[in-house]
């Protein structure tokens, strides 16, 4: 397989009609890319519908594409110049269809930008610049072209060039080349045009060879994002198996590793695979798949690092750079979807810093929402911790999207960390409690009178070890002995969808809120209150304390390891007998003084 | 995958498995296409390596009547051998009053509209029977589960043909199975649209990046079992691209295994000549790409 050649995606972006299409054509027809007949076929195409021949036609494969005579998605196109194959996107240059050139332009390792010699720099120019700076890219050519539009004037195209990389050095990028050609006439294409004997730079084909293909980051600190854990039982498999894919460094078996943000560790058994031969090691960009010296509990999500290295930020809070596509302005309060590396978790616009408009790299520091193709400076808050790396230092864990109605509305990078003691769920506990009018009987008349404290009981494990079982047999028995108890069983998917919608990751956390909220009160009016929620993690129950305080929570966990145990107040085994698991709650119950017989006010 | 440094198979690879394993992870009701062809062949090889050799979800297959026969033996062989969850659907309706191309009754487009994207719409949808092979009796039954898919990984590379090379990793379709070229959501970096509104279903495409010479190397390198239809058995012809025998002709080539094809692909005749050059359907009038918006795969 030594013969494979060399693969690299360019986007191609700039204006609309400065001519990205007629480039691409250029660049297909003279590499000798095209398939055999294609050019004759559109030639004669054109012929037959009396239109003058374009190269941009080449490109135009769909019908609604030819009959506005715009790009409306980004399309691929290969071609291979001697060195290795190109893929070429071509990104959409009209401001409607932004969100197409940036999904094009994302998945680039090289951009070439096309400015019109005739019409100069125009809004797209600038705002694209700054994209494929905002978007990674490092390999940039400016493509001044139409030359033969403007005689192949010398000064018109020095000029233009003078602005815009003074534009360019502003967002600090500097391009690899700027190059004067004319797509349509073949200049400095794929050769130097004799048109234009002053410039003595490189054509278009050899600025794209000379662009070094970005080295795969073995060297950087080891992230492995996990996707998932798979147990597949089928055929007596019984491996469990934590699958992801390794974006930066290299792992190999025997290391002892960390998972953020649960902090939770273990060392490495063996890398799996299927058809591969047997290998301790795994590194950067491979899909692969781990098992592990002691039984593992941890969710998609979760970052796996080497715990002998520099370990990613762990925190709810970050400064980022935000490019926003909705219609719908992004609003603070509001709940949307962060979805960075493999985390998913609510998260809050909290703070707007400036709001660039990217055309003109003006700065408007007052505004209140981030409009559609603003690109804006803030801080987000999730509502549970991450784990995640500035951009600059590993990009595949710097960066995300926000989804918000099913759709990928917003994209960004994250610049620092932002460490504070105040939260959403902190703020909100605290307001509540400020205003709350408060009944005339206090807690310890109520105490007093029930013969016991109020609580909230959280009963929690993975599906099916028999939560439910116990919660309602607890409630039975305090219940025939007096007590003030209440079994809570709301269920896990709210019944008010239209609210909530279907997404999993914000009815998760709705479902927790509702249930924070609904304990709070149930236990100011003094009951024992009993639940159980499924394959809660840290983040969680910390959220269900915080709501319901400034009243008493008891974390019960059932079955195998799943949250922290400073975080527990008793560990029951998966699938206890009832009465067993019955009496060593109500032990903590006396305990914790919420029971104790002895209690006096 | 073995060595220390990724080569373009592997990263292809690697691309490919990460997206089936979002797809896995996000996707209640998933299924994959598998046409029988190469390009889905490899697809579930690579849903294999992606589940460590096992394969978590449906394979389905449409089934025409009219595939070449050496096609649905290949089929059932290897759902028996990998133990697939198997599952086929067809267009009884039209097969029964014959209104097919081959009976003389419609035209190729619509011929394909009928036994291809409308079975396929209601397989996918489950108000058209699904029919699962029983692993016990090596027999088709009546799938219990009518529950629609909402998320179909198909095998379609963004080289083949033009609307394909517009594809997104992750792509919605409407209730209808209608695709919406003009309004595609966005795809940045490796974050893919994983969530959808309810009656609709995500397409999802990871194969996208490959070229057919890519499925060659990769079936070479991996000895993927390939139908022997793709190879020249002594008459001088073999098919390059599979379907519906009506509307495939073979192409006039020796290669007579995996080696001799990728190295045709690489430097010999093919190497300028399009793949779906012996398929009938593309050529007729607004051809593939107005089946695609109708939902065809």
């Amino acid at each position: 397989m030594n013969n494979q050649r060399e693969q690299m995606n360019v986007v191609i972006v700039g204006h609309v009609d400065h001519g990205k299409s007629t480039v691409i054509g250029r660049l297909l027809a003279d590499t000798g890319s095209l398939p055999e007949g294609k050019l004759e076929d559109v030639k004669a195409m054109c012929a037959r519908n009396a239109r003058p021949f374009e190269y941009a036609f080449l490109l135009d494969a769909l019908k609604d594409e030819q009959a506005q005579g715009i790009t409306i998605d980004t399309a691929r196109s290969f071609f291979k110049s001697k060195k290795r194959d190109y893929i070429i996107i071509d990104a959409p240059g009209h401001i409607e269809f932004l969100k197409n050139m940036i999904s094009g332009a994302a998945r680039a390792e090289a951009a070439l930008l096309v400015i019109d010699a005739h019409e100069g720099i125009k809004e797209n120019s600038k705002r694209h610049g700054y994209m494929m700076s905002f978007l990674g890219i490092k390999n940039i050519t400016v493509c001044i072209n139409k030359m033969d539009l403007v005689k192949y004037s010398e000064k018109i195209f020095e000029s233009i060039k003078a602005e815009y990389l003074e534009f360019l050095s502003e967002i600090n990028v500097v391009p690899q080349n700027v190059i004067p050609i004319s797509a349509r006439e073949g200049d400095n294409m794929v050769s130097s045009s004799s048109h234009m004997p002053w410039y003595k730079g490189s054509s278009i084909l050899q600025a794209l060879d000379t662009f070094s293909k970005q080295a795969m980051p073995y060297e950087q600190q080891f992230r492995f994002p996990v996707q998932d854990i798979y147990k597949f039982t089928a055929e007596g498999d019984d491996r469990r198996i934590v699958a992801g894919r390794v974006e930066t460094g290299t792992i190999k078996v025997g290391d002892e590793v960390v998972f953020l943000p649960s902090n939770k560790k273990n060392k490495i058994k063996s890398v799996e695979g299927f058809n591969t031969s047997a290998t301790t090691t795994a590194v950067a960009g491979q899909s692969t798949g781990f098992c592990f010296e002691t039984q593992i509990y941890i969710r998609p999500g979760e970052i796996m690092c080497n715990a002998a290295e520099r370990a990613p930020y762990v925190s709810t809070r970050f400064k980022t750079n935000i490019f926003w596509m909705s219609k719908e302005p992004m609003v603070k309060g509001k709940n949307y979807k962060l979805k960075i590396a493999t985390q998913h978790v609510p998260v809050v616009l909290s703070q707007i810093v400036s709001v660039l408009d990217a055309s003109e790299l003006s700065s408007i520091a007052s505004k209140s929402e981030i409009s559609r193709h603003d690109v804006a400076e803030c801080i987000l808050e999730t509502l549970k911790p991450v784990a995640f790396d500035k951009v600059t230092d590993i990009s595949a864990t710097g960066r995300f999207v926000i989804v918000d109605n099913y759709e990928i509305v917003g994209g960004g990078i994250i610049l620092a960390p932002v460490f504070e003691e105040s939260s959403i769920v902190k703020d909100h506990v605290h307001r509540r409690e400020m205003n709350w009018e408060r009944s005339g009987i206090t807690p310890e008349k109520r105490a007093q009178k029930y013969d016991h404290k109020s609580t909230l009981i959280v009963i929690t494990g993975q599906v099916e070890t028999g939560k439910q079982r116990i919660a309602k047999a607890l409630e039975e028995k305090l219940f025939r002995q007096g007590k003030f108890v209440y079994f809570l069983g709301i269920p896990n998917q709210p019944a008010n969808l239209e609210k909530a919608g279907n997404d999993r990751t914000l009815n998760r956390f709705f479902h927790i809120q509702q249930l924070g909220e609904m304990a709070h009160i149930l236990t100011d009016a003094g009951l024992i209150l009993i639940t159980s929620i499924s394959e809660a993690d840290d983040a969680e129950l910390k959220i269900l304390k915080s709501l319901n305080q400034p009243n008493k929570t008891l974390i019960i966990g059932v079955g195998e390891e799943e949250i922290s145990t400073e975080l527990t107040d008793l560990k029951l085994s998966a699938n206890m007998e009832t009465e067993k698991a019955v009496s060593q709650i109500f032990d903590l119950l006396v305990r914790s003084v919420v029971l104790d017989p002895e209690y006096n006010i | 995958m073995n060595t220390m440094t990724m080569d373009k198979l592997d990263n292809i690879e690697a691309q490919s498995v990460f997206i089936l394993r979002e797809a896995y992870r996000e996707f209640k009701n998933l299924a994959m296409l598998w046409s029988i062809g190469k390009d889905s062949t490899v697809l579930l090889w690579l849903a294999r390596k992606a589940f460590f050799g096992h394969v978590p979800f449906p394979l389905v297959h449409i089934d025409t009547s009219f595939k070449i026969p050496e096609m649905i033996v290949y089929r059932d062989n290897l759902a028996r051998e990998w133990k697939l969850n198997m599952v086929y659907g067809q267009n009884k309706a039209a097969l029964e009053a014959k209104i097919t191309f081959p009976a003389g009754k419609i035209d190729r487009l619509s011929c394909c509209k009928a036994l291809k994207s409308e079975a396929l719409k209601h397989t996918l949808a489950g108000d058209w029977p699904r029919f699962r092979m029983n692993h016990t009796t090596g027999q088709y039954e009546i799938d219990k589960n009518t529950e629609p898919y909402t998320g179909v990984i198909v095998g379609a590379r963004a080289d083949e043909e033009g609307s394909r090379s517009k594809e997104r990793y992750f792509s919605p379709r409407d209730k209808n199975n209608d695709w919406d070229v003009g309004d595609q959501p966005p795809e940045l970096w490796n974050q893919f649209k994983t969530d959808f509104a309810p009656g609709t279903h995500i397409r999802i495409h990871p194969l996208l990046d490959w070229t057919e010479l890519n499925i060659w190397e990769y079936i070479q390198r991996e000895n993927i079992p390939i139908t022997n239809l793709y190879f020249d058995q002594g008459t001088g012809k073999r098919y390059r691209s599979l379907g519906c025998y009506p509307c495939t002709t073979p192409v006039d080539s020796t290669a007579k295994n995996v080696a001799e094809i990728v190295e045709e692909l690489r430097s010999g005749k093919f190497s300028n000549i399009a793949e779906r050059s012996g398929r009938a359907q593309d050529k007729e009038d607004g051809g593939l790409e107005t089946l695609r918006r109708q939902g065809y795969m």
